[in-house]
């Protein structure tokens, strides 16, 4: 990443990395806004679980239906939630979900995308095609069935992680193959194989390092579908009851029909929680494909 | 050639429907929930019948659904009737097969979102192309910002807000169900005015969730354009700003937009759905969800997979009116 300045030769002193990397966010505004909210939004939930006790987040730990005060700044719900206690502990349950799935279905598109990339001929026929069949078919509707075919007792927060990765590595193993695609053509990579490198050597020394900005941007991408998927789960009622996942007090408030009885402050707290989450990822998201695409950097 | 090519997606809409209809009978089968006993355990709770009633219920309804028989058995009965459009018996309004239920449902749902993806998209294309064109007043360039700054949230948590500001704090718009409680539904003017407007929130939500990105890379796409030759051509040859904006830059800009559209389709259904059920909307995903709450598995297994062959449908359609819609292109 080179900055292009032009220092006088006599004060020409090396900027520190700290300096380089806030020069590009503030250049790169949408990367630099979406990590300062997700900072933000860390902050609150390492300093909440530090400061809160977690079991307040559950039922009957709180007088019910209290609107917002100063002994609870978000209210509390129907079945005595102190609802500031379960957006700490559901923020913390959705990065959970999100960086969970998120790295599993990175990883296994890496892997998929790399194989069926570099090694051609029939592998990568069938991956192409298992995902291009796959594509069209409603992710959403497909994990509706696997979590409606379990046991509502037996759904963890690890088991929403493991229903959304199932179909979540399709994406990753697209982008990841046409990029491999294009880049084992490059000339490196055929100096490499004629100084008599191998596969593995190739692939890790050679393609992986420069893939790492399409990884990192294929990852965040994956978060922020994890948890878009596991949120629109929880809201249709197939997330784990008990846990006060942001989606599901959206959707035992909405069954409570909180707003016809007036406790407005019971959906309106994790949907904006859940706002601020999507929101600083889409923001990350735009800030690093334009790191990874330079091709779209500075469109507009 | 133009046979071959529309024989060959009318085969790849056959493998997505294979495939999904194949996963929504097996992942049921893998999981150790039995859907019926289930539901008649719970009847039996409900103070239905005794408990050796039971057994015999259960294995009556096993025998009916066809459960007992081997497995192959089993999934080639079920093939045909995904072929037949036979999408089996809800468990828990018992007379009613599941398309009867989506069949009440659908006219709403179709109202819904056909109006709203069609307006997101209009409004989102044009409010992009003004957004990158340099000739265009600053005002109205500035109009498509909010609407990028919203596209993180998705319809669901729109509709949330909209719920509390607009139809809770301002008391402008009822807080759900399509119409007023005691109302009878009829043709009447005020019937339908009523309906309609427990339609805008919804609506509302469904549009301001998806215009953004429709601006996004309909902006993108107009950046490109204008650097192109035959832009600057139009302009020498003396046309009008508006002839330009319409004929040159907006119908090139405009293809892109329309493969945005086929990607889109599944995301703006299941959002849809989601909308519905928290508008309390009669809609199929009113259906869904309450199949959810009542564990009514053959509903479920029924809508999810009618909605994964209308999308992929709807996308093979899409797809084949292309080429009219740019004679550059071929069916190839």
């Amino acid at each position: 990443m080179a900055v292009v300045t032009l220092p006088s030769p006599a004060r020409a002193r090396p900027m520190s990395r700290v300096t380089l990397i806030l020069r590009y966010l503030r250049r790169n505004m949408s990367l630099g806004i979406g990590l300062a909210m997700l900072l933000g939004l860390v902050l609150f939930t390492t300093f909440g679980l530090l400061f809160i006790d977690p079991q307040d987040a559950y039922p009957l730990s709180a007088p019910t239906r209290r609107p917002p005060s100063l002994e609870f700044p978000f209210g509390t719900d129907f079945f005595g939630r102190n609802l500031l206690a379960a957006m700490v502990v559901g923020m913390w349950q959705t990065a959970l979900i999100g960086v969970l799935a998120g790295a599993i279905g990175t990883f296994l598109g890496v892997v998929l995308g790399f194989i069926s990339a570099y090694f051609g001929g029939w592998i990568d026929g069938g991956i192409k095609g298992v995902c291009q069949i796959l594509t069209p078919i409603p992710v959403l509707l497909i994990q509706v069935v696997i979590a409606g075919s379990l046991d509502k007792r037996a759904v963890t927060i690890y088991t929403m992680a493991f229903i959304v990765v199932l179909l979540a590595w399709m994406g990753p193993t697209l982008v990841i193959r046409s990029q491999v695609l294009s880049m084992k053509e490059r000339q490196f990579v055929s100096v490499a194989k004629l100084s008599g490198m191998g596969d593995l050597g190739i692939i890790f020394k050679e393609i992986l390092p420069n893939l790492l900005p399409f990884i990192a941007a294929a990852f965040v991408g994956q978060v922020f579908a994890a948890v878009f998927a596991s949120f629109y789960l929880a809201v249709l009622g197939l997330g784990p009851l008990r846990e006060p996942l942001l989606g599901n007090i959206i959707w035992s408030a909405q069954s409570q029909g909180a707003f016809f009885n007036g406790w407005w402050w019971w959906p309106l707290a994790p949907a904006f929680a859940m706002v601020l989450i999507l929101g600083s990822l889409a923001l990350i998201n735009m800030g690093l494909d334009e790191l990874a695409n330079p091709r779209v950097r500075r469109s507009e | 050639m133009r046979l071959i090519f529309i024989l060959k997606r009318l085969g790849f809409l056959l493998l997505v429907i294979w495939s999904a209809s194949t996963i929504v009978f097996f992942i049921p089968r893998m999981s150790p929930r039995n859907p019926i006993r289930e539901r008649f355990a719970e009847l039996t709770r409900m103070g239905g019948f005794s408990a050796e009633n039971l057994e015999v219920i259960i294995a009556s309804y096993s025998a009916r659904f066809g459960i007992d028989k081997p497995l192959h058995e089993q999934y080639f009965d079920y093939m045909s009737n995904v072929v037949r459009l036979d999408l089996g018996v809800s468990l828990n309004r018992f007379p009613k097969t599941t398309w009867d239920l989506i069949m009440e449902a659908l006219p709403w749902t179709i109202g819904l979102l056909l109006s709203t993806t069609i307006l997101a998209f209009i409004i989102g294309n044009l409010l992009g192309a003004v957004a990158a064109w340099p000739k265009a007043p600053g005002w109205l360039r500035s109009v498509a910002t909010p609407f990028v700054l919203l596209m993180g949230v998705p319809p669901v948590l729109m509709g949330v807000l909209l719920l509390f500001f607009v139809a809770f704090r301002l008391g402008w718009l009822p807080l759900g169900g399509s119409y007023s409680i005691g109302t009878v539904p009829s043709m009447s003017l005020p019937f339908v005015l009523d309906a309609a407007r427990h339609q805008i929130l919804p609506a509302l939500a469904l549009i301001l969730g998806s215009v953004g990105a429709w601006v996004l890379s309909m902006r993108g796409m107009g950046v490109t354009i204008q650097g192109e030759d035959y832009v600057t051509f139009a302009e020498h040859k003396g046309l009008g700003g508006f002839a330009i904006f319409r004929d040159y830059y907006l119908r090139n800009a405009l293809l892109p937009q329309v493969t945005g559209l086929i990607l889109a389709l599944g995301t703006m259904i299941t959002s849809g759905l989601v909308v519905e059920q928290l508008f309390a909307l009669p809609g199929v995903g009113t259906v869904l969800t309450n199949a959810i709450r009542s564990n009514d598995f053959i509903v479920i297994y029924g809508i999810v997979l009618f909605i994964t062959i209308t999308v992929a449908v709807l996308m093979v359609l899409v797809e084949l009116i292309y080429p009219l819609l740019d004679p550059r292109i071929r069916l190839e």
